[in-house]
């Protein structure tokens, strides 16, 4: 009467798993621009400081992404992280002014500093916190909730400080987080960003709280039923998404020597465009971090190269933009043919 | 014997409408009930009573013979209550041991448990056991579920809800989207999970599934028992009868 020919249960190959898994024809994007780039200009482009830079640039976008991948698994969107990211930075400069010694925030401590990363941390879990009510308890799409805080934290932002941006930073973060290296050269923002990228990944791809953020983005109704306390998970994955973005504030801080309120703005848009590049499905339930990384550094390398080659950079955010496009649409392509 | 599970006179109103008027129902150790009744005539109603998704305004619910109080599904389920929902209740981007474990996770030993790390190799190796024991035949344990074609991923759901529950399983139309063949493995499912000695409440339109997979039919009418059949003594007729009203037991209710 069965129809299955193998009656025992197996796990396929890995061979299997590599050729269905996007992550795998995401990377070979990008090792193919690397090589394409690399051969017009093997002399600027494959160079250790060429891509020290292109490293320390994305290092806060990653950071931002990294949280951004939580949220769009759930199968919601956070456009607030770029706000998020200049208020937390903005009331952490503010802080550490404060209490400096004489007000002169170059001068401050570490003492100072590290109630410096407290702030900019608390400030992105408020946010964070703020969205994650609204979409889980009171039910207001996520795109609503974050449309309407990307406003409010920027404006909270400029509050502070009267619109114009706290400088410099406290010369002995920027000197350390900022410009600092480990030994061979290794930016301290790149280790930064990747430990926080690899201790996310592990969260996501090996513990309950990831599980729980792909059951919710995959069938909310079922995780419900299943005695999981859904909205919770969702609100701290939103939570999660803040203070991810406190963090690149703290880390852009640092990096810029000040606080950028004009800048970043649109960082929420190059997150968004990171994590689908790299796989994760708009609709939820579908996402890894290693597909993250590979879809930020995407737009990261073709800037670079087309930089190196001479060619316009504005091609950069077109190129992008249709890549975009097209990863989605195959994504939707493939849930239709998934369902039937 | 008593019954694992007895509903004694249980009326639901919501505001004005009486949804049940008085039901009674019971199931045993080791069989399958058909509950049955006509479009309102109140079978999910007295399902989601049973199984802790709505309470009752009056009635006496007992398990074992002992009076309980079922205020929530996670306060039925812990008394050994599983429902198996009409519309697929799995999460179709997980994999069959995730569905399974979902809400139900095994920790890895150690520091790590504690942590919050999954022990997924243990958790696919029981889900692979609790599929073999109910029969249900996957080539892949590690494929998304939505994968998989609706009879295997109904099995999944079903095999999910029993894998866990001890004395009661609850099904509502759970053969209801599925083609002859894919069908057939459901009931073959229902069967097994009856043979362990569970008691099995099946709620469906389908007349000749009932009377094939079930051992007693029990119908309901206008939020009242009507009639119970044994399966084997029953005809469609008296079922349709039953549950048109053409066909009244005086001891029924």
């Amino acid at each position: 009467m069965t129809t299955d020919a193998v009656p025992t249960t197996e796990q396929r190959s890995l061979r299997t798993r590599l050729l269905s898994a996007n992550t795998f024809w995401i990377a070979l994007v990008l090792l193919a621009l690397v090589v394409v780039f690399g051969a017009l200009a093997p002399d600027t482009f494959l160079t250790f400081l060429n891509f020290q830079n292109l490293f320390v640039e994305t290092s806060v976008l990653l950071v931002v992404a990294v949280g951004m991948t939580f949220v769009i698994i759930t199968g919601g969107i956070d456009l607030s992280v770029g706000s998020v990211l200049i208020f937390a930075s903005m009331i952490s400069a503010k802080t550490m002014q404060w209490i400096s010694p004489g007000q002169q925030i170059s001068q401050a401590d570490w003492g100072v500093i590290a109630v410096g990363l407290a702030v900019a941390l608390a400030g992105g879990a408020v946010w964070g916190l703020i969205n994650g009510l609204l979409v889980a308890r009171a039910n207001i799409p996520p795109l609503i909730v974050t449309l309407g805080t990307l406003g409010a934290a920027l404006g909270a932002a400029s509050l502070l400080n009267d619109g114009t941006d706290i400088r410099p930073a406290p010369s002995a973060l920027s000197d350390i987080l900022g410009f600092g290296t480990l030994e061979g050269n290794i930016p301290n923002m790149v280790v930064v960003a990747a430990v926080i990228t690899v201790l996310f990944g592990l969260v996501l791809h090996t513990t309950r709280f990831g599980r729980y953020t792909y059951a919710i983005g995959s069938n909310a109704e079922a995780t419900r039923r299943a005695g999981i306390g859904a909205a919770r998970h969702l609100t701290n994955v939103y939570l999660l998404s803040g203070v991810l973005a406190g963090a690149a504030g703290f880390m852009s801080m640092a990096y810029f020597q000040g606080t950028t309120i004009s800048g970043n703005v649109t960082l929420n848009l190059s997150a968004i465009a990171g994590v689908v590049l790299g796989g994760t499905s708009l609709f939820g339930g579908v996402g890894t971090i290693v597909g993250t990384v590979i879809g930020v550094f995407i737009p990261a390398v073709l800037q670079k190269g087309f930089n190196i080659i001479n060619v316009q950079q504005y091609w950069q955010q077109i190129a992008v933009g249709a890549v975009l496009v097209a990863a989605v649409w195959f994504d939707q392509q493939r849930r239709r043919r998934s369902k039937n | 014997m008593t019954p694992v599970l007895q509903a004694q006179n249980i009326v639901k109103r919501y505001g004005s409408v009486e949804a049940l008027r008085g039901a009674s129902f019971e199931v045993g150790r080791g069989e399958v009930v058909a509950l049955i009744g006509d479009n309102g005539a109140g079978k999910s109603t007295l399902v989601k009573c049973l199984s802790g998704a709505e309470i009752p305004t009056s009635g006496t619910i007992l398990l074992e013979g002992e009076p309980v109080t079922l205020d929530s599904p996670v306060a039925a389920r812990r008394l050994g209550i599983e429902t198996v929902y009409q519309d697929l209740a799995v999460a179709p981007h997980l994999d069959p041991a995730a569905n399974l474990f979902l809400g139900r996770e095994i920790f890895r030993k150690g520091l790590l448990g504690k942590l919050g790390v999954l022990d997924k190799a243990e958790m696919r190796r029981r889900a692979t056991e609790e599929f073999a024991r109910f029969g249900v035949t996957l080539q892949n344990v590690d494929v998304p579920i939505g994968s998989l074609s609706g009879g295997q991923r109904q099995s999944v759901a079903v095999a999910r809800s029993v894998a866990w529950a001890s004395k009661v399983v609850f099904m509502d139309e759970p053969t209801a989207a599925l083609g002859v063949v894919q069908r057939e493995k459901v009931l073959d499912v229902i069967r097994r999970v009856r043979d362990e000695g569970m008691a099995v409440v099946l709620i469906s339109h389908n007349m000749p599934e009932v009377l094939s997979v079930s051992d007693r039919v029990e119908v309901l009418r206008l939020g009242k028992r009507v009639a119970r059949f044994n399966a084997a003594d029953a005809s469609l007729e008296d079922l349709v009868g039953a549950m048109t009203g053409a066909l009244v037991q005086e001891d029924a209710a």
